[in-house]
């Protein structure tokens, strides 16, 4: 058991500053996706939300396609399509160019379009549940349209959406051992390699799990806090 | 071949060919594919099933079990939801392999050398753990009267739970059950990360020998028709199952 610990110490001999890297590389990507997936999110709502025939079907079409595929063909298809496509345009500019896509960039942006599907839902549900009459009351106390949207309907539509959104945070902080497949150094890739190297597979393994489980047991907490924080002005049933 | 058939084949790769694709790669891998859909249907309908017989006892762990069995009942689905398939996957597949000793001893290595079977085993567990909580989230909404009515008729707790608890839990837990279905589907992808040929690893294969992207594109195609006649299908046997449940508008 000592000896297995040992293979986690820092240092040459030890793959625990290693394993350490690729968990901060973890948390950077699900950092990095996060904003990237909430913005395609809001704007696939704002479109499934609008009066527009044509909007609401490419928001649908575009729900039903990211919800639908596996993340990890998302992920080929970004990585290996947007080689290939990148590829051939720079081909029209410089003769035999070759373009390597970047793998992280690759996996924000498929990763991306993933949160952005699921958290859409989200969204859409949470806009819908603001009254119209909050924004009336709004206009009528002379508020602009983004002072309208920043202090009446953001704080109520956070509220509903959280629960939600905290959700797919916890499938896309788990979703990111995908990216390991493409070769992105991430807590997954770097475990792979220790047990490569050690032939201790179970052992780093249940690491990783562990890490992603403390991983995963801190957003909670930072979710509650934010969760009751959103809804320090609302009472629910049942409540005090 | 049997001459209708070929004929029937060589006509549907024609009219591929027509609309731009690429018949010559489908007449290679088109059967291939056909395959790898099979193995994840296989996949995922065992891995679900054998989840659910799993997940029940767990569920009815979490709800009546003592502070021991609901905690640990707890551990496990905190683990399984916690951690990534991919993860879990490899910790089980190559894992198992470190262990080969004392598998063989204990005749189960024939079992584990099997990278399907370790597929099976780890989505097993891990859907297992989703399914439990919502087996639990539907016992939980029942109220209490429930049981009271059961035991004042003289119902055994055991005949309560077959009879009166579960069947409405899961007619609660029906939508839910069939997102993790979908969701299975989707999952079971992963299998083709530790060398099973299901629909991905077919075409992990088929674009590793061709190099063009066109069959991730059929990949995708698939994959979004297993999904929405998953999805269709469950709407119109939740629909069917639960018309009691349905408020009328």
């Amino acid at each position: 058991m000592l000896d297995l610990l040992e293979l986690l110490s820092f240092g040459p001999h030890g793959w625990g500053d290693e394993i350490a890297q690729g968990a901060l590389l973890t948390i950077e990507l699900a950092l990095v996706t996060l904003p990237v997936g909430i913005v395609i999110g809001l704007a696939v709502a704002v479109a499934k939300d609008s009066r527009s025939r044509v909007l609401r079907a490419v928001g649908d079409l575009y729900t039903t396609v990211f919800r639908g595929l596996p993340e990890l063909l998302t992920l080929f298809i970004v990585y290996y399509g947007g080689q290939m496509l990148l590829t051939r345009l720079a081909d029209y500019v410089v003769e035999g160019a070759h373009i390597e896509v970047n793998q992280f960039v690759a996996g924000v942006v498929a990763l991306g379009l993933v949160l952005g599907a699921f958290s859409s839902e989200v969204l859409l549900a949470a806009i819908r549940a603001v009254p119209k009459g909050q924004k009336e009351a709004a206009s009528a106390l002379g508020l602009s349209g983004w002072r309208t949207f920043r202090l009446v309907t953001f704080p109520q539509l956070w509220r509903v959406a959280l629960p939600g959104l905290s959700n797919n945070w916890m499938v896309l902080l788990k979703d990111t051992s995908l990216v390991s497949v493409i070769a992105i150094s991430d807590l997954m890739r770097q475990t792979s390699i220790a047990v490569g190297v050690t032939k201790q597979p179970f052992f780093f393994y249940l690491v990783a799990c562990l890490i992603y489980l403390v991983f995963s047991g801190l957003s909670s907490i930072v979710f509650t806090v934010l969760e009751n924080r959103a809804s320090r002005g609302f009472r629910r049933v049942g409540g005090h | 071949m049997d001459p209708f058939l070929a004929s029937l084949g060589g006509g549907f790769l024609w009219l591929m060919g027509l609309i731009g694709l690429n018949a010559d790669l489908m007449s290679r891998y088109g059967l291939r594919f056909l395959d790898g859909v099979w193995v994840t249907l296989q996949l995922v309908g065992l891995s679900v099933f054998l989840g659910l017989a799993l997940a029940l006892p767990l569920a009815i762990a979490r709800v009546e079990g003592g502070k021991f069995l609901s905690r640990a009942a707890f551990t496990y689905s905190y683990f399984f939801r916690g951690t990534p398939l991919l993860a879990q996957t490899f910790l089980i597949y190559y894992g198992a392999g470190q262990f080969r000793e004392q598998l063989t001893d204990i005749g189960l290595w024939w079992f584990f050398r099997d990278a399907f079977n370790c597929a099976v085993f780890t989505f097993t567990l891990n859907t297992a753990a989703y399914q439990s909580e919502i087996l639990r989230g539907g016992i939980q909404t029942l109220a209490a009267g429930q049981m009271e009515a059961a035991q004042a008729l003289g119902l055994h707790r055991v005949l309560a739970y077959r009879k009166i608890i579960l069947p409405q839990a899961i007619a609660i837990g029906l939508r839910p059950l069939g997102n993790e279905l979908v969701l299975m589907i989707k999952a079971s992808a992963i299998a083709s990360v530790i060398t099973v040929y299901d629909l991905m690893g077919v075409t992990r294969l088929a674009f590793s020998r061709s190099y063009d992207m066109e069959v991730y594109l059929w990949a995708a195609v698939l994959y979004l028709l297993m999904v929405e006649i998953i999805r269709r299908v469950w709407n119109v046997i939740e629909r069917r199952l639960n018309r009691h449940l349905m408020v009328s508008r």
